[in-house]
């Protein structure tokens, strides 16, 4: 009784429900493609995306275009950008996504310290999840539906594009539209979870809930089961205690996901580093 | 016809240009940089063949399969499969590959099952998902390689002659009519070899042309119909038996036993360094994915 009233209380305020109806989406689709990204091996892109939509919402803003457009331009220029720099100087891969993300993102600070307007900066940066207006939520959840439509429509293309790609390329898929369109995916949803964690932190959400499942499963189907589910239960969890204890919250969410990975690296009971570690010592005793 | 081929074609199956043609590459010339990985070369072979390919590290193998498949784009020359541009090829499913076991990432959560189930994957619809035919196809591609016990284990938890049935077997589930192998008995077991190489003759005598690139020399005239000694370009192509003539390997392998060129008339084909081609290979390999797909084997 007591704790239902715990759990009852937050949603009389209208503020809190929008905040965890816009959580619950934001970290479900950003739990499925962090499993991609993770085997993949796109985190790195992932951050970079997610940073380097800030000038494209910013502009998106001041010409009265919907966020998503300029979070799109800008996420596929931050990757063209990328690639360029790697392909045609001595500059490696990760030292051009370096570059490329923190310039984008700074011209995008630069924009939003000049553009007139209500969105303060720091809310850009370490999100806004108690402000979602109503308009906000629509947004999020036509966005974040919009991604889990393809997602659940493509997923054993993704699948097949992270496993093998020239398997995927020589039976007449395309690789590089399949790896497009995720990279599309990513940018829609980076500006979905800019509001709920920050720019600072969405990467957390991208790349946490997919590697934890990856530690506790060896199929692709409960991956996308586990990764959701821990991503939903973080953010749930991160809101309460913020509420409760008047912390930050998006700090709060990416915090609960730190460690809940903490726990599932060192518990998980085939890969986590204690089994393992049990599993080493069986063996050389019985040797 | 190709220069190159050597005149003592086994004559039971002349693999020239016609209704049996299943591979067809002609003049097919590649560059890495500056680096001349594949110069001119051209191959016909005949539907139902096997095929063994051979030459030593670098000296173009990986980058002719590339070319098969178009994951990448020759300079000149161009490729037919079954008359076809690879394009088209591999949009009407004909174009199988098994890769080498370096490029596949073991821990990936996919199990042997789904693996197969990924041959079918140009016969589904939007989503991918497998109808009861592709269904039972997988099965029987998995039964025929003697893996439908394993089926359901992660892929990284069979030994690597198993590993490579599975793949083998995700072609024949595919019914690939090229089935391009990429070194298929690199640390795989015996039984797992003869199993393989059971699987490749039942499917060449259903009418699948095999290309199996191998350092296996030994296995090779039970293994296949014929051979390709590839240097950069086709020095020969023969029954195994005249591929494996010593002084013929040598042209490809630098073995020389006598210390100068055993056959003056190709003497000028002499071995070169394949270093250089192994390095441009292995770092364009990170690409092929990312290479133009829309290559349609036109000389450009």
């Amino acid at each position: 009784m007591n704790i239902l009233h715990l759990l009852a209380d937050p949603l009389s305020y209208e503020f809190m429900t929008r905040a965890l109806i816009a959580a619950v989406m934001v970290s479900i689709v950003c739990a499925l493609l962090s499993c991609w990204l993770v085997l993949i091996g796109w985190s790195l892109m992932g951050d970079a995306v997610s940073h380097a939509v800030l000038p494209g919402v910013v502009l998106a803003y001041v010409l009265d275009l919907p966020f998503a457009i300029g979070a799109l331009v800008f996420g596929f220029l931050a990757v063209i950008l990328i690639g360029a720099v790697r392909d045609t100087s001595r500059v490696k891969e990760d030292a051009a996504i370096g570059i490329v993300f923190t310039t984008l993102f700074a011209f995008g600070i630069v924009l939003v310290s000049v553009t007139p307007s209500d969105t303060d900066l720091m809310h850009i940066i370490f999100g806004n999840i108690l402000g979602v207006s109503r308009q906000d939520l629509t947004q999020i959840l036509i966005l974040t539906i919009a991604v889990l439509l393809v997602v659940l429509l493509k997923r054993r293309d993704f699948t097949l594009y992270a496993f093998d790609p020239t398997h995927a390329h020589a039976i007449g898929m395309s690789p590089r539209l399949i790896g497009a369109v995720m990279l599309a995916l990513l940018a829609v949803t980076a500006v979905a979870t800019l509001q709920i964690v920050g720019v600072v932190l969405v990467v957390a959400m991208l790349i946490i809930p997919g590697a934890s499942a990856y530690l506790l499963t060896n199929r692709m189907s409960m991956m996308l089961i586990i990764a959701p589910a821990i991503s939903v239960g973080c953010s749930l969890i991160g809101l309460y205690i913020s509420y409760y204890a008047d912390t930050a919250s998006g700090g709060m969410i990416v915090l609960a996901q730190g460690f809940v990975f903490t726990l599932v690296y060192l518990f998980s009971p085939r890969q986590g580093v204690i089994a393992r570690q049990l599993k080493r010592r069986r063996l050389r005793s019985a040797l | 016809m190709n220069s190159s081929r050597h005149p003592h074609q086994p004559a039971a199956h002349p693999p020239g240009p016609g209704a049996s043609t299943a591979l067809e590459v002609r003049n097919v010339t590649v560059r890495y940089g500056s680096v001349l990985a594949l110069d001119e070369a051209s191959a016909v072979i005949g539907r139902g063949r096997i095929c063994g390919l051979v030459g030593m590290n670098g000296a173009g193998k990986s980058t002719l399969f590339k070319s098969i498949v178009g994951s990448l784009k020759p300079q000149s020359g161009s490729v037919r499969i079954a008359g076809l541009p690879p394009a088209k090829a591999r949009r009407a499913g004909l174009i199988g590959y098994v890769p080498q076991a370096e490029t596949v990432d073991w821990d990936f959560p996919i199990t042997v099952r789904e693996v197969v189930g990924t041959g079918r994957y140009g016969r589904t619809g939007i989503t991918r998902r497998l109808t009861r035919t592709d269904q039972d196809a997988v099965e029987a591609a998995l039964a025929r390689v003697e893996l439908s016990e394993l089926a359901g284990r992660q892929i990284g938890q069979l030994s690597g002659g198993q590993r490579k049935r599975a793949f083998v077997a995700r072609g024949l589930a595919q019914g690939a009519s090229v089935l391009l192998l990429d070194e298929p008995f690199a640390g795989v077991d015996k039984r797992s070899e003869q199993m393989i190489s059971t699987v490749l003759r039942e499917a060449a005598d259903s009418g699948t042309t095999i290309v199996v690139s191998t350092h296996d020399l030994h296995a090779l005239p039970d293994l296949a119909d014929e051979a390709i000694l590839l240097m950069r370009r086709v020095l020969l192509h023969d029954s195994p038996a005249e591929v494996l003539r010593p002084q013929n390997l040598a042209l490809a392998f630098g073995l020389d036993p006598l210390g100068r060129p055993t056959d003056t008339r190709r003497a000028d084909e002499a071995p070169a360094d394949g270093g250089a081609v192994a390095e441009a290979e292995a770092a364009a390999a990170g690409d092929a994915a990312a290479a133009d797909e829309n290559w349609d084997g036109e000389t450009r």
